[in-house]
Order: C-alpha cells, then structure tokens, then sequence
C-alpha cells in the first residue's frame, strides 16, 4: 500500500535564510497588534466589562427583528447595545456593557439585566429566553486581573522548564516565541473586534500549549544535531532540524485543525469564539516555532558546547572521584 | 522497549477496560439509554450550560455588618446602663465613626459602668482580643470600638448563617440537587440546575426578609419629614412599592419595636373581609411577650410593618395583641405574599445578599449544544482517522484505536473523579483528539527516518519510541502547567477545558505511547515483517 506524503522526503528548504526579514516583519507585528490593543482597545464581553448578556429566540417569527430591538434597548438609556446573530436566525444576542460610572455598584449589572429582558418581553411576547449572564463590576474586575495572572504565570513557569531541560537560550526563545504568539492572537482580537471573554483566556493558554509543542520538538531535535554534528555551522544545524521535524510538524498541524474546523462551523455557537481563537493560534504558533524560536537561537549563541559539559565540570567531577576537596 | 510479558499485557488492558467502563454509564446519559440500576453508575456530571440551570454568585457587605453591630450595641450599651442599679444616666450619645461614644452624666461611676459594660464585650479570635475596645477619654467619655477581629468574626458568622438561610429558601423551591458554597469571605455562590423561572430564584434570594414592627414618632412634623429630618432617636422610613404608603416617607422611633427573628411561622393566607393576600406570622413565646407589652402600652398609637427598609403598612394598634400572631397587609399578590411566607420562614437574611454574577442557560440551549458539539467531535474524529490511516497504514490504524480508546478513558475518569463536563469541556474533547495523536505522529516520523538510515524493523521501532518519547514528555508537562494554571485561575465552564485537557494529557501519552507500543511489538513478534510501510 502507498502511503499519503504530505511532506517530500529529505526536504532542504533554507528557512533561516530569510530569518533577518521574517524577524523585522514579526518584530512590526508584534509592534502593531500592541499598537491596535492600546488604540481599538479589546471588545471585552461581560465576562471583563461587567454588563450583560442575553440570547433570546423569537419562536414566532422566521428572523430576529434586529433594528427594532436595537432602538428598544437602546432608548432604555444603558448606551448602544450590541446585538448579533445567534446560531438561528431568529435567535440574537444581546449584550448591554456596564455604564461609565457603574463599575462599583454591585447591584448595577443585575438592575440593567432585569430591566433589558423585560423590556424585550413586553414587545415580544413569544420570546424565549434561553441565557442569560450578568457580571458585575466587582466580578468583571476581578476576572481580568485572574486573566493576567494565568498568562503571566503560565508563559513564566512553562519558560523555567524549558531552562531547567535545556539551556537558557532555550527558555528565553520559547518564552519570546510564547510572547509572539499571545501578542498576535491579541491583536487578532482588536484589529477585529471580536468579542473577548474569558473562553479566550483559556483559548490563549491552549495555543500557548501547542505552539509550545512545537517549538519543543524543534528544540528537542536541535539538541540533539548540536550533540551528533559538532562541526556544523549553527544556522545549517538549525535549518536541518526544523527540516527533519517539518514532517511531523505539518501532519500534526493538519490533525488539530481538521478536528477543530468542524467545531468552528457545526458545534455550539457559544464555542465559535474559542475555537476560531485556536485555529488562527495553530497557524501564528506554529509559525512562531520555526521562525521566532529557533533562529533566535543564534543570536542568543547557541553553539555546540552548550550541551557539553564545561572543562571546569569534568575537573571538578574527576577530583571528586578521586576524593580531593 | 518491545517487550510485553504476558502480566503487562493484562494488566495494562485491565487498567484500560476498567476506566472504559467507567464511561460506560456517562455515554448511556448522554445518548439517553437506560442505565440498569442495579449496577454502579459513576457518571460525569453535566455543566449548567449544558444541563441548563442557573448560576449565581452573592455578595455580602461588611460596612454592613459593621453597622448593625453598631446598632446591637448601642441598644445593648442603653438597655445594660439603664437597668443597672443605680441607674447610670448618659448623655451625648454618637455612633459615627464605627464606634460608640458617650457621656456619663456622673463622673464618679466611670467604674460602675465599665463594670456594667464588660461582659457585653465578648472574645473574639485566638489572640485573646475582644470584639470591643472600651476606652474612656477626658474622665467620663466612653468610647467603644470595634476590633477587626470581632467584625471578622461577624461576619463570619453572618455568612454563615445567611448561608443556611439561602439553602432553606431554595430547597422551599423543590429543586433538585442545588449546590450552595460560601466563596472567600463575603460570598456565596450558588448553583441551581434545570430551573424553570431563574428570576423567581433571584427575587427569592435578594430579599432579606427583615421584618421590623416600628412605633410610629407621632411628633415628627409634616415640613421635617418632608426635608429629610429626623427627630432625635428617630428615622424615616420610605413606604414600599405596590403598598398604600408608596412613593411617601413615615417617621418611626429607631428603637423599642420588635425584629423578626422572633418569628417561628409564616403563611400566605387572604384577609378575611378584602379577601387581599396577606401573610399571617406567628411569633415565639419571647417574641409574643414583648409584643403584648409593646402593644399593652400602646393601645390606639400606630405602628409601622417595615420589610427590608420600607414600609408596608402600618395600623392602629386597636387593643393589646397577646397571642403572639399578626397579619402582615401591603399591597401583594398572591405570588409576592407567598414568595414573602417562604423567605419570613427560612429566616431573615442576617445581611442583604447583592447578586454579583449570574449565568442562566435554558435546557433547550444545553441540550442543542451537546448535540452540536457531539456532532462536530464525532466528523472532526473521523477526519483525523482517514488521515492518520491515509499517512501511516497500519500503524495510523493503532494509533486510532488509541484515540478513541483515549476518549473513553478521559470521560471514565472524569466520571470516577466525580468531575463536570461543560460546553469549554467538548471544546477540550475536540482538541485533544487532534493533539492526542501527535505523539503517534512523532514516534512514526522517527521509525520513518531510522528506517532511511537503514535500521532493520526491530531497531527502528524501538528507536523510534525512545528518541520520540522525550519531546513527548516535555511538550505534555509543558501543556500540563498550562492546564493547571488555567484551572487554578479559571473560573466556572473555562475550568472544564482546562480539566479535560489535564486528563487528556495523561491519557494520551498512556494510549497514545504505551498501547501502541504493546501492539506493535504484538504484531511485530508475531507477523516478523522484514519491511514495513510507515
């Protein structure tokens, strides 16, 4: 039986050989989605606003009546809604942010919460309320510093184990590639306006998690060349690593994404936000391994020795062995 | 590396079935068969956005708890001075600040009175501290102040006890399985699953149910109420919505009433002659006493019914109420009067309960997120399959067995550990079924290029484990930290991703390495192929 090769054999292809351009282009990304996330800002959702989020279906009708429930919910004076297609088309969501100003009254995102569904009850009778989430300031606040602290921490003890089994290069290119590809999610997520809740913090850590898988079985293989061929020049080692794992690379990128297409067009509505975040994150992570962490390898100069035991080590050990202090 | 004794073959295919069948349970719920219940059925748990039901996080205030201390006290503090013999007469009395300060009339019984207020002072925490520091300051000025440690310990007692009272209102509702925990200091969250009316719920456990009989101050004039000033010892009280006295302000005397918390009985009822819905209560014995006092000195006065700060009506006290029962009127219908019944019943909130976060989803949304996100999991897990066997033949065929061998066992050991399955968990199914085989992916790119440098069959696959198996364990722990640190931070639904991935991460390298190695040396011992296609 011939089997399916997405991937040619023994494949040369010079990736480091533009890593100075993909670098400045990745450095002006890097630079622009933190530019769009302190301009655009980031469309929190209730979960980081406060407010409230309601999904309602309209079991009467055949389409949500969209603009009248916009000018409905907007005279009530909580500013301009935000009201989107839900699954259905007669199903909406509705999502009303906390006021400026409201952020420490506890009662407030209730108080708009009751106010919005009755008001959307009393024009439209046949409504079905199917969700509803209401976060107040306090809560909101509370879920966006607990946001940080995961990825902080996260992208911080993953960095330390990558020292701790290779080399501090090592942690510090990954810790940067880890830093590329939240840096880039995030400014997906402004330049787009798409909602950003607290799903997209655990989406974040998930791409996190694989690109991170990424780049270890590149470094991994890269240890292991820099122990094998002595001689070679870095930057021949590293292209010949990121060429002998590029197989594997492509064909477990493959399995993650056509897992994931299916739930992004036929699973739950409520998930398509976590699973678009993870399928741009499989494309921008796996970028990020052979182009972010590998090649700042050389800069940060990784050479051959770095896995060999220093001569001071081997004299120290042999002295030891023969019981000198 | 290849070789598989007979006793590790059982016992790794005994682990495996056993957690299998774990799931089994699990996967009859899901696909709605009938589990024999003669059998035990560990089963993982639905979350509220798939099951439906609500969610609810209530907070207390502490200031809050600190002034009714406040209060307690200064009613306390007079009732102790002018009881004790002699009579010890004050003036100048304040509560602002947090504290008590007055003014002994009589310098000389500063020691009498520090006598008579001590034991009003109890301890409070491990250190020895009271709850109340009492100091006197220019000779005969007394100060009482309260310690964080007596304000922590009411409050903790406070949420205690409104704790308890959450639990007796809601198992009033007959729900089935709500799960009520104290949060951190001041919070309580509670999780009510398949709830046909959420607001009913919310209106239950925002009301505190305090339930005050105030005299009314007759002395109060029209022009003072009007500006928002009370007499001394008085305080205005606004009259409730829906009653006779909504939308004006009543002056009643601040102490000398009766509290609610001397209540034994509630009931929704319908005033005899109006036939308007109305709540008869019934007092204890303590309760019913001074209530008779109260009401023997006050024949033809007028009091107030006030609920939670707010008048609901208040009659003429037309002769001494001695029996210890009372019909509360103020304008409700029968699904206020009752929903008042239950809430006087279960006890009055010893603070007021703000609600601070709140997800509801409908069982028609659970149920139609299940079915999508069972679909979209079955068609994703099958495009990983085709692919797999499409690449690597016969060991893409192990590695797929391993995967769905690896769900079950993800879902058997949430079920064992009693864990709960949310929408962000499916999410997590999907995801580590693409991930899971990676592992797979690595092991037999490696036998791929062993077997190019020439290796024969033996020494390839058994390379091809060992080299491959390092980047696998680190890319798993490194997933790992991840994972917990989402658990750690996560809150709610995210928490379910985060748990999947943790036991798909344990679960993928046992099916994903360990069997697959077992098979392969099976076939490898048994068929002795010279060649193989990866």
């Amino acid at each position: 039986m011939r089997l399916l090769k997405l991937v040619p054999e023994d494949t040369n292809i010079k990736f480091l050989k533009w890593r100075v351009p993909f670098y400045v282009v990745s450095m002006l990304l890097i630079a622009a989605s933190w530019a769009l996330v302190f301009t655009q800002g980031l469309n929190y959702g209730v979960d980081f606003a406060g407010g409230q989020e309601v999904r309602v279906t309209f079991t009467d009708r055949e389409e949500a009546p969209i603009a009248s429930l916009r000018e409905q919910i907007g005279s009530l004076g909580f500013g301009e809604p935000t009201i989107q297609r839900f699954g259905d088309p007669n199903s909406v969501s509705i999502r009303v942010r906390l006021p400026e100003g409201a952020e420490d009254e506890p009662g407030a995102a209730t108080e708009i919460g009751n106010q919005v569904v009755s008001a959307i009850q009393s024009e439209f009778p046949n409504v079905r309320q199917d969700a509803n989430e209401t976060v107040s300031g306090k809560v909101a606040g509370e879920f966006r510093q607990t946001a940080l602290m995961a990825l902080l921490f996260a992208m911080l003890a993953i960095a330390i184990y990558i020292w701790i089994r290779f080399e501090w290069q090592f942690g510090v290119g990954a810790l940067f590639a880890l830093f590329h590809d939240v840096s880039l999610t995030l400014g997906m997520f402004a330049l787009f306006q798409l909602e950003f809740s607290l799903q997209i913090i655990a989406a974040i850590l998930a791409i996190i998690g694989y690109s991170l898988n990424d780049t270890i079985v590149v470094y991994d293989r890269i240890r292991e060349n820099l122990k094998k061929y002595r001689k070679m020049e870095v930057p021949e080692l590293l292209d010949l690593s990121v060429n002998e794992t590029l197989a594997r690379t492509v064909m477990t990128s493959l399995t993650l994404l056509v897992a994931l297409v299916p739930l992004l067009f036929l699973g739950p509505a409520s998930l398509f936000g976590l699973t678009a975040a993870i399928t741009l994150g499989i494309f921008v992570g796996t970028y990020s391994s052979v182009y972010m962490a590998a090649p700042i390898l050389i800069w940060l100069g990784v050479n051959s020795d770095s896995f060999v035991p220093t001569e001071s080590v081997v004299e120290k050990q042999e002295k030891k062995a023969r019981g000198e202090t | 590396m290849l070789e598989f004794p007979l006793s590790r073959r059982i016992y790794l295919w005994g682990f495996t079935l056993l957690l299998i069948a774990c799931a089994l349970p699990s996967l009859a719920s899901l696909s709605n068969v009938r589990w024999p219940s003669a059998l035990p059925e560990p089963t993982v748990n639905l979350g509220l956005d798939l099951a439906g039901g609500s969610h609810i996080l209530l907070e207390a205030e502490r200031a809050q708890v600190a002034r009714q201390r406040l209060e307690t006290m200064e009613e306390a503090v007079r009732d102790a001075l002018r009881d004790a013999e002699p009579r010890i007469r004050i003036g100048d009395v304040s509560t602002a600040g947090n504290r008590i300060s007055f003014l002994l009339e009589d310098p000389g019984q500063v020691d009498a009175a520090r006598d008579t207020l001590e034991p009003l002072t109890q301890g409070a925490g491990l250190t020895g501290q009271r709850d109340w520091n009492i100091e006197v300051v220019d000779g005969s000025r007394f100060v009482l102040t309260q310690t964080e440690a007596g304000l922590d310990l009411a409050v903790t007692n406070a949420m205690d006890s409104a704790t308890e009272v959450v639990r007796r209102r809601i198992d009033s509702l007959g729900t089935r399985e709500p799960t009520i925990i104290r949060q951190g200091d001041t919070r309580i969250v509670v999780q009510v699953p398949g709830l046909d009316d959420p607001e009913a719920l919310k209106e239950l456990l925002g009301q505190t149910a305090e339930l005050e009989f105030k005299m009314l101050d007759t002395q109060a004039l029209p022009a003072d109420i009007e500006q928002g000033i009370a007499n001394p010892g008085s305080e205005l009280v606004p009259g409730a919505p829906g009653s006779d006295y909504q939308g004006t302000v009543i002056a009643v005397k601040r102490l000398g009433g009766l509290r609610g918390d001397s209540l034994t009985d509630a009931q929704q009822s319908f005033d005899s002659q109006t036939n308007e819905p109305v709540v008869n209560i019934t007092l204890d014995s303590q309760g019913a006493a001074r209530w008779a006092r109260i009401t023997t000195e006050n024949v033809g006065q007028r009091f107030a019914i006030i609920l939670d700060g707010e008048v609901l009506s208040a009659p003429s006290i037309r002769e001494p109420i001695l029996g210890g029962t009372s019909q509360i009127s103020g304008g409700f219908t029968v699904e206020t009067a009752n929903n008042l019944a239950i809430s006087l019943r279960s006890g009055a909130l010893p603070v007021d309960l703000t609600v601070i976060e709140e997800r509801t989803v409908g069982p028609d949304l659970g149920a139609d997120s299940i079915r999508a996100g069972i679909l979209a999991m079955s068609i994703g897990s099958l495009l990983v399959v085709v692919l797999m066997i499409a690449t690597y033949g016969r060991f893409g065929v192990y590695a797929c067995v391993a995967l769905v061998l690896n769900v079950l066992m993800i879902l058997g050991i949430m079920a064992v550990m009693n864990t709960t399955l949310t929408l962000p968990g499916i999410a997590g199914f999907v995801l580590t079924i693409g991930a899971a085989v990676d592992a797979n992916v690595l092991i037999y790119e490696r036998i791929r290029e062993e077997r190019k440098k020439g290796r024969r069959v033996i020494a390839a696959v058994e390379n091809g484990y060992r080299e491959a198996s390092r980047a696998i364990y680190d890319a798993n722990i490194t997933n790992f930290i991840a994972g917990v640190l989402l658990f750690l931070f996560g809150s709610g639904p995210v928490r379910g991703f985060a748990v999947v991935l943790i036991i798909g991460l344990f679960t993928s390298v046992f099916t994903g390495v360990t069997l697959t190695r077992m098979w392969v040396a099976g076939w490898l011992r048994k068929a002795r192929p010279t060649d193989i296609t990866v």
